[in-house]
């Protein structure tokens, strides 16, 4: 190390300027964002109630929550089964209201696509009641559809159906705009009409992505599912909930952990389907 | 032959057709088999699920009517006849609605924080350790599976009702994604600048600072912004547990049938939802110019 030349700093500046010229503008205003942003977030946390001393006696309590949910237990046989058996229900109900939700959704979809419907007015309107369907949260279609149906599973798939009717279209209509327009046109030139275009033309090219899209809401619906039950649509959400406000704490984190293998489950099948769908690469599309 | 087309001798041609309606065939197969079983299942599922589209079509009407009563007022006149009369509450549900953004603000950038320091130990190409990298992704995937009404409902054990439950579990939920999606972005990055500066003799710290930070941030703010936009509609509905915002209010209101309340709120909650999208979305859309243009 002794033998290094030293650095002459003086002489690499004037040789090499621009590398010494600092960060400029863009630099100070992402420093200054970044400041601002900090300083909502703390003046956030203030407004929230975050430093009165709830957090410290908070964080304890969760810490005792936390041992008495150890070990897992469901207390007794006839609990274990019952839970098992919503479970099912709560599979049951995502299956129904993913799939329900796919087969309404893909008329609006085609509806919504600009290459399918040239009707502006049609798009537009389309998309903006999609829009207004995914604002609203799936707990207050649920509550909605008890309102209709009454308590029990059949809201809860309603619900699902509801709300990813909106995701739905959008997805749809956004991988039917994707298609490629030649096989379209082939089928317009040979003397085919509108409805033979999107069914020889479109579909065939779409339906891996659509099929593929289904199965990942598919995944995220069974968990969706399993939080429906709280406001009283079906599934195992009822006894968690229930587990929770009667402090039964063991019972709680049996019945998490059973959702967790579930879910674990339907991902790996449903990552499978996928990837025979549409082969690896669409991994992270 | 007159024809143009060059045909293949009958003898040649025979057995590609054969092969070729074989593949047609079995492609066909394929289909009807995929879509029996998919029958199947949904046939098994209308049990456990009680669907009755007996039921739906009898009681159809009261989803009509219910829509109906939600765009009238206690008196019975439209909604929009009496602006003032339907938003009598305007400036208590603005309050709650900033509360409500307010706590997607915090708990997005709470949990980003938390994924931006684990997303480098979690990323296959840059972790320090293996079993360290494991863990964290173990960790990550139980907070992000844990849906996140239920840590609500457990945290409003601890910390009692209020947002800062709310805000906990959104923080939770929003680390276990995010560390998911940072660690994807962190894993495609270009090697070189990581080795450069490892190579100089830099700690690992340093070799994330200034070979890697530079190309995953624009990424990283942009799944920010993403799960910002989803966290604004999950804070809406945190309320229903009491942890917190307008859900609060909104589940008193449903459960009560104040039905003009009902839909005042939803349409408040619409409106903010939608701003919210398309704020972000061009934030976003900026974002990923900027970053097209160097």
């Amino acid at each position: 190390m002794a033998s290094r030349p030293g650095i002459d700093l003086a002489a690499l500046r004037a040789r090499h300027p621009q590398q010494f010229a600092g960060f400029g503008r863009d630099r100070q205003k992402a420093i200054a964002f970044a400041a601002a942003a900090f300083l909502l977030l703390v003046a956030g946390m203030a407004q929230l109630g975050f430093f009165s001393g709830k957090l410290i006696t908070g964080l304890a309590k969760l810490g005792d929550v936390a041992l008495l949910m150890l070990p897992p237990d469901p207390g007794s046989w006839e609990h274990a089964g019952l839970y098992a058996s919503s479970l099912i229900e709560t599979v049951a109900i995502a299956l129904l209201g993913t799939l329900s939700a796919a087969v309404l959704a893909l008329p609006l979809g085609l509806l919504a696509a600009k290459n399918v419907t040239a009707a502006r007015v049609v798009n537009f309107l389309t998309r903006r009641s999609l829009d207004t369907i995914r604002s609203v949260d799936i707990l207050v279609w649920a509550l909605i559809w008890i309102n209709v149906v009454g308590l029990g599973p059949f809201a809860g798939v309603l619900a699902i159906m509801t709300s990813d009717i909106g995701s739905f279209g959008k997805l749809f209509s956004e991988a039917i705009e994707a298609a490629d327009r030649r096989p379209v046109e082939g089928i317009v030139a040979s003397g085919g009409g509108r409805l033979l275009a999107v069914r020889f033309g479109i579909l065939p090219e779409v339906f891996p992505v659509l099929a593929s899209q289904v199965l990942y809401f598919f995944e995220s619906n069974t968990r969706s599912a399993t939080i429906i039950g709280i406001v009283g649509a079906g599934g195992i959400g009822l006894h968690l909930s229930e587990a929770i406000r009667t402090l039964e704490l063991q019972q709680v984190s049996f019945i998490i952990l059973m959702i967790l293998v579930t879910v674990a489950a339907i991902d790996l099948v449903s990552n499978q389907l996928r990837f025979a769908l549409i082969g690896r690469r669409g991994r992270t599309a | 032959m007159s024809s143009p087309l060059v045909q293949l001798p009958e003898a040649q041609l025979r057995p590609l057709l054969a092969a070729y309606d074989a593949s047609v065939r079995t492609r066909r197969w394929h289909t009807l088999l995929i879509f029996a079983a998919t029958l199947i299942a949904v046939g098994l599922s209308t049990i456990p699920a009680e669907v009755s589209p007996v039921l739906l079509f009898s009681k159809i009407g009261n989803f009509t009517s219910y829509i109906d009563r939600l765009l009238h007022l206690d008196s019975g006149a439209a909604v929009w006849t009496d602006p003032v009369e339907w938003y009598w509450g305007l400036w208590r549900w603005l309050r709650l609605l900033g509360e409500t953004l307010l706590m997607a603000y915090v708990g997005t950038l709470l949990g980003a924080i938390g994924a931006f320091f684990l997303c480098f130990l979690a990323a296959a190409n840059v972790a320090p350790g293996r079993w360290l990298r494991v863990a964290v992704r173990r960790f990550c995937e139980l907070c992000r599976t844990v849906p996140q009404l239920v840590f609500a409902l457990m945290f409003v054990i601890a910390f009692g009702l209020g947002p800062v439950p709310g805000v906990l579990a959104l923080a939770i939920h929003s680390l276990g994604s995010l560390c998911k999606l940072f660690a994807e972005v962190v894993e495609n990055i270009d090697m070189k600048p990581v080795e450069g500066v490892t190579s100089t003799g830099a700690p690992w710290h340093v070799a994330m600072r200034f070979g890697a930070l530079p190309q995953v941030l624009p990424g990283l703010v942009s799944y920010t912004l993403l799960r910002f936009e989803i966290n604004v509609r999950e804070a809406t509905v945190i309320g229903f547990v009491g942890a917190g915002g307008i859900g609060m209010d909104l589940l008193e209101a449903i459960r009560k049938f104040y039905y003009a309340d009902v839909s005042a709120m939803l349409v408040l909650i619409i409106l903010t939802v939608s701003l919210i999208d398309t704020l972000t979305s061009f934030a976003r859309h900026r974002l990923i110019g900027l970053v097209e243009k160097h």
